[in-house]
């Protein structure tokens, strides 16, 4: 038997109410296709399955308001017939308290987790490294549908904005913000990508805004205390980079989806992966691992010309980095003025984890990765520092 | 009599549509600049030129970017290539 449940959408989602099933009991249901539709505070949510199976039991009733991690319902396997008696109870391991609410946030069961704690005990990091893992694999698959929404487009910005406002709210009482801002000429990225763009067809051109969202992911290797989730008073960091990009709705409000292991990835890989995501962003079609693990985000300001961008941080993870415009300005290198294309990058972060030495650290390498665009093609794909959450 | 330039920056306008579905068609001045005006940021100018390319067949290279100011001169540059 398999249990179906209310994943979660991120920070600012911990329960949903049922709008609507589109299978009964007995359906045989694909993978991927839509059986439920939950509103949550930011949308009215398409709820995919995320295997094969036929539909046991609906355990959930459309109006009931229901926690993140409630069995919404139960499958059988195909050709399954009838519901197995469970033969044999699985040896259950202790689970820590943390892991236990953090398991129940994430919709994941935790006697399924194998621990590695003492006496095999399931840890909190047990927990979010098993998060990851079904995150790649994507256990269930959840689409915001802007287009089945109950509610009206105003209603549907209010709750969002509601949302936000929630998230930043708990973000500045919480987080002790820090803000580090540093200039990087940009002449010899835009150079390189100028030369690269200039052979290929228009669909497969890269933005510089690839280049430095790769560039981010390389710098963190240097400084991983950037990259993670503060959590029950403790910093757990993440050994792959999933960048949540910040993409401004049409209309008003944005997200911050997650492109997912930036710095194992080409930039053309990237580049698409970029153009896809603001395109179901915008549709408003996002999928729920993309929602709910970003480990640090990404906003890029520039296109609308601002210099430089001092970001809120999206709880509960430690950083922020912006990007400004890029514009031609005044800049003095070996006592020689020039005119070159700058940009300002910064960083919010979080005094918790970290300070502003190595935030400065991590300025640094990204100005220097800027200045070597060849070193972004492609990359090792995890931090040079392997910090074992996922091991 | 609907002419050819007509023709064309119905389609422009139309690609630009695609992309900014709020754009009203009759708000859209033709000689102040478009990216301003329909609020396209560096995704959404490289969508809609891969939207000219796929309707049109014209591959516009980045160092041509400077000269697509507002909608004429897309049009204009349309114009010139479909020649």
């Amino acid at each position: 038997m398999i249990e179906f449940k209310l994943p979660s959408l991120g920070a600012d989602m911990d329960e949903g109410t049922l709008l609507q099933w589109h299978v009964k009991p007995g359906d045989a249901v694909k993978r991927g296709q839509v059986v439920a539709v939950v509103d949550t505070s930011k949308a009215a949510v398409d709820v995919e399955i995320w295997r094969d199976g036929v539909v046991d039991e609906l355990r959930t009733q459309p109006g009931e308001k229901i926690p993140v991690g409630t069995v919404l319902a139960t499958l059988r396997e195909m050709g399954e017939t009838v519901a197995p008696a469970r033969a044999l109870t699985t040896p259950r391991h202790p689970v820590s308290p943390s892991a236990r609410r953090r398991a129940q946030e994430l919709g994941i069961d935790p006697d399924t987790v194998s621990g590695t704690g003492a006496q095999a005990s399931v840890t909190l990091a047990d927990i979010e490294a098993e998060a990851r893992v079904r995150g790649a694999v994507s256990p269930v698959t959840v689409s915001v549908a802007v287009s089945s929404s109950q509610a009206s487009a105003p209603d549907r910005q209010k709750e969002m904005r509601k949302a936000i406002a929630a998230a930043m709210s708990r973000s500045k009482r919480e987080i002790p913000h820090y803000y580090l801002s540093e200039t990087i000429p940009m002449a010899v990225a835009l150079a390189w990508l100028q030369q690269r763009n200039e052979g290929l067809p228009i669909t497969e051109r890269i933005l510089p805004a690839v280049l430095q969202l790769k560039a981010v992911a390389l710098a963190l290797r240097r400084v991983p205390q950037l990259n993670g989730f503060y959590r029950d008073g403790a910093f757990w960091p993440c050994d792959a980079v999933h960048a949540g990009v910040a993409i401004s709705l049409r209309g008003g409000g944005l997200v911050a989806p997650a492109i997912h292991d930036v710095a194992a990835k080409s930039l053309e890989q990237l580049m698409r992966e970029l153009a896809d995501l603001v395109k179901r962003a915008r549709a408003g079609s996002l999928r729920s691992s993309e929602m709910s693990d970003p480990t640090i985000t990404v906003t890029n300001l520039g296109d609308q010309g601002v210099e430089s961008v001092f970001g809120v941080i999206y709880p509960p993870q430690v950083a922020l980095v912006g990007f400004g415009k890029v514009a031609v300005r005044p800049w003095v290198e070996v006592s020689e003025l020039r005119a070159l294309p700058l940009v300002t990058a910064t960083l919010a972060a979080d005094h918790r984890v970290t300070d502003g030495h190595q935030g400065a650290l991590f300025l640094a390498e990204l100005r220097t990765l800027l200045q070597q665009p060849q070193t972004l093609i492609d990359a090792p794909g995890t931090l040079a520092n392997n910090r074992g959450m996922s091991t | 009599m609907t002419t050819y330039r007509q023709t064309l920056e119905e389609a422009v306008v139309a690609a630009l549509r695609a992309i900014a579905p709020e754009l009203e068609p009759d708000a859209l001045e033709p000689q102040l600049p478009l990216r301003n005006q329909v609020d396209l940021d560096s995704m959404d100018w490289l969508n809609f030129l891969i939207s000219l390319h796929e309707r049109f067949g014209v591959s516009i290279p980045e160092a041509d970017y400077a000269q697509l100011v507002n909608l004429n001169d897309v049009v204009d540059y349309l114009q010139a290539r479909l020649r």
